[in-house]
């Protein structure tokens, strides 16, 4: 056997205790790993209805038989568990060097249960486990703790998962961060870990991943570092341009959400976009994660004037130093959704997030509904403590950290925006699903997002199902409805199973697909694997987490968009008069999934795919 | 004779790890990078990623330091290798060693190097920005000059009858 360790750590934080126990080889088979074996564990072993934050919700860290790998992105690992932003199953996904390393300490996945009486941290160092007490971290930053830990372990090398002051706060939608700047970013995962006392785990490996088949491994490896080196996109287009490099076409189709989402164009993409991150010199380099060969990280500097501009209590080493970010999404949700055109309150808002423990995409969406409830006078100046103006980097610089220490306003936005806008008595003007806020794709203006978004199980998603690479880089027309509901089914599918669950990043999808990395499972882990069996795995996944989502209280109901996607167009630019035909594709999505007019999956489709 | 020698451009660096993991799986047939011979330091608050291995010095330090000249020089390639079956695990050499490119496994308890993989390094072959090229280099001890500058200093500090 290979790829596999064949073993996980089960760690009870309630009776303080930890096991080593080996892996389920039959779900391994069946699920790969990452997001579908950690789904099945949790399908198997918790009730979907208990409350995200209660010692009852289990948190998992699932590696796949290709992290740790020379396989090119082969860096991720899933934090799988009931989302405190969104109640769903979720599947958080995060680079860098922390999957790697927990193959090299000897496991596959990390299952985290009940709940510490005091703060903890969960210290790996290969076959040395231990919960030692995190009371001292307790109120640090991130980056702090990842320092602080590394220094007082006396092991440098050692890799660090933790959660910051949001995460300890519950903020529903604080995330996982490790080494520094690469995140498990959405549905509130960093939630759940608060809620257990958890502060982090830190991991020190020393061992090696080893593989049924070398000789072809090394092959199949080679052969999708090829392709990927010769394609426009992972070759050069992400190294020189990162995700920003989205924004500009985006933008032109009309589909960059704006002001709310009200508006599909933001005149302020040439300050925060691409070409002025480069041109302004906030740009220092590109960075990789793990055996990754595309290197997307933006790795930036804010100086001098904009360090200076904008007030931040949270201590910051110092302003000298650099951190990573704006990928797109940031820099859509922090700048175009809050009218911010300033790249360095974009930058600083983007570094607070990584240092407090919170995803920006929620954070950027939650100010743009406060924003909004501002300029339609229902907040005052005086509640939220500054004038909530789009566009204002002051106001929105104040309420990111605001939120991440639950201070002032602050503690308002923390809840997320389904039950901010419902508290203050406009649940319209939450603009996500499945209490999830949206990405970057206005689904108006491409109508396979809007399908993908609505059926995604973790809510609002681009990465469950990326249409818009085929109705705006592809050849695809992205205002018709014909075909969506197959692509969006593929695409799910195989995002799933091919990089979610062996443990690649998705972005290798514009030059290695399921032909490619079969081979590399087949080699790995010596399982006769076929493309076909793979996409069935895929949808084995994701009909499981439908399940799952069934039984935590979901319903076809929960499949929609807010009215203003379905009613609302927007007013100008290339997708005016536009809406989200949702109703015209989900009734032919359900159908090609097997599942009945009320979004359940058949008995015969459940049969099909083993999970009768 | 001037050899080839591993060239390092740390300005071409993602710190990606491609390199250690090719390292680790020559010499354990498993991507374990604990077990690489180039090392890749991420100073991420300088925005710098350095991969750093031996770079064949012409002291050899860990030759001279090794008692049972378990060290030798590769001809055909200038590489110091270490002869396994005369080490002893005596770890003296990875003490003597200026730049931390020499270590000791535990688990074989024998000391190991960068041995140039014969001529065909894999760390070179795996990089994908081409940060670590294998090429011809006219001075292969590059830090020659350094090492005879510290050398006449410390000789004429001796000759003035200074400490």
């Amino acid at each position: 056997m290979g790829g596999w360790t064949g073993q996980l750590l089960r760690v009870n934080l309630t009776k303080k205790s930890v096991k080593v126990e080996p892996l389920n080889m039959i779900w391994a088979r069946d699920f790969i790993g990452g997001r579908g074996l950690a789904a099945r564990y949790l399908f198997a072993e918790m009730d979907p209805r208990v409350d995200a934050l209660s010692p009852e919700n289990k948190l998992l860290f699932a590696t796949g038989p290709l992290t740790g790998t020379n396989a090119s992105c082969g860096a991720r690992y899933m934090v799988v568990t009931k989302g405190a932003l969104t109640g769903a199953i979720t599947t958080s996904n995060s680079g860098g060097h922390w999957g790697p390393e927990l193959k090299f300490a000897g496991y596959d996945m990390v299952i985290v249960e009940g709940k510490a009486s005091e703060p903890v941290y969960l210290w790996v160092y290969d076959e040395e486990v231990e919960i030692r007490d995190a009371r001292h971290l307790w109120g640090k930053t991130t980056w702090q703790t990842e320092d602080t830990i590394r220094e007082e372990s006396g092991v440098p090398d050692a890799v660090v998962a933790s959660i910051g002051p949001a995460g300890e706060r519950l903020v529903r939608f604080a995330c996982i961060i490790n080494d520094r700047h690469r995140a498990a970013g959405r549905s509130g995962v960093g939630a759940v870990m608060g809620s257990k006392n958890l502060k982090a785990i830190a991991l020190r490996g020393t061992r090696g991943v080893t593989v049924a088949d070398p000789r072809a491994f090394l092959e199949a490896t080679w052969l999708g570092k090829a392709r990927m080196a010769k394609n426009p996109v992972t070759g050069s287009g992400f190294a020189r341009f990162g995700t920003l490099a989205t924004m500009d076409p985006i933008n032109e189709v009309g589909a960059l959400p704006t002001l709310n989402h009200r508006h599909g164009q933001f005149e302020g993409v040439k300050q925060i976009g691409a070409g002025a991150l480069k041109k302004s010199g906030r740009l220092l380099t590109n960075k990789a994660c793990f055996a990754c060969t595309i290197a997307c990280g933006r790795v930036t500097k804010v100086t001098g004037e904009g360090a200076a501009r904008y007030l931040i209590h949270t201590s910051r080493k110092n302003w000298a130093l650099a951190a990573e970010g704006p990928e797109y999404e940031n820099a859509w949700s922090l700048g175009a959704d809050c009218g911010v055109s300033d790249q360095d309150a974009v930058l600083m808002a983007n570094y607070l997030c990584n240092e407090l423990g919170m995803d920006p995409i929620s954070m950027g969406v939650t100010v743009a509904a406060a924003m909004e409830l501002f300029e339609k006078g229902v907040l005052t100046e005086r509640q939220c403590g500054i004038a909530l103006r789009f566009g204002s980097g002051e106001a929105l610089i104040k309420m990111v950290e605001e939120t991440g220490w639950r201070r002032g306003f602050g503690d308002e936005l923390a809840e997320g925006s389904m039950r901010f806008t419902r508290k203050f008595g406009h649940p319209e003007l939450f603009m996500g699903v499945k209490g999830q806020e949206f990405p970057a794709y206005d689904p108006r203006g491409l109508q396979g997002m809007g399908l993908g978004y609505a059926t995604s199980n973790r809510g609002a998603c681009h990465l469950r199902a990326f249409t818009a690479g085929a109705e705006v880089f592809g050849k695809m027309d992205r205002t018709a409805t014909e075909g969506k509901a197959e692509l969006t089914k593929k695409l799910q599918d195989t995002g799933a199973a091919a990089f979610d669950a062996p443990g690649l990043c998705s972005f290798v999808d514009s030059a290695v697909g399921p032909k490619e990395v079969v081979p590399m499972l087949v080699a790995a882990t010596g399982i006769p694997y076929t493309v076909e069996e793979l996409l069935k795995i895929g949808e084995r996944i994701h009909n499981l987490e439908r399940l799952w989502n069934l039984r935590a209280g979901f319903t076809a109901k929960d499949d929609t968009l807010p009215p203003r996607m379905l009613t609302e167009p927007p007013p100008s630019g290339p997708s005016a008069g536009m809406v989200s035909r949702l109703r015209e594709m989900l009734p032919h999505y359900y159908e090609i999934r097997g599942w009945d007019a009320e979004g359940r999956p058949t008995p015969a489709k459940l049969a099909e795919l083993g999970l009768a | 004779m001037a050899h080839r020698m591993l060239k390092i451009i740390p300005e071409k660096c993602t710190g990606c790890m491609q390199c250690e993991l090719a390292c680790s799986f020559v010499q354990t047939g498993s991507f374990q990078p604990s077990r690489s011979v180039i090392r890749v330091h991420l100073f991420d608050e300088q925005a710098s990623y350095a991969p750093y291995t031996c770079f064949q010095c012409r002291e050899a330090w860990c030759m001279t330091a090794c008692p049972v000249n378990a060290i030798a020089i590769n001809p055909a390639t200038g590489a110091k290798v270490v002869l396994e079956a005369t080490c002893v695990g005596c770890a003296l050499c990875a003490l003597a060693c200026p730049f931390g490119t020499i270590f000791y496994n535990p688990d074989t308890k024998k000391a190991f190097k960068c041995n140039l993989c014969e001529g065909d390094p894999a760390c070179a072959k795996a990089c994908p920005t081409a940060a670590i090229v294998y090429e011809e280099a006219a001075a292969p001890d590059w830090m020659a000059p350094w090492s005879e500058k510290v050398h006449s200093r410390y000789l004429e500090v001796v000759a003035a009858g200074g400490e």
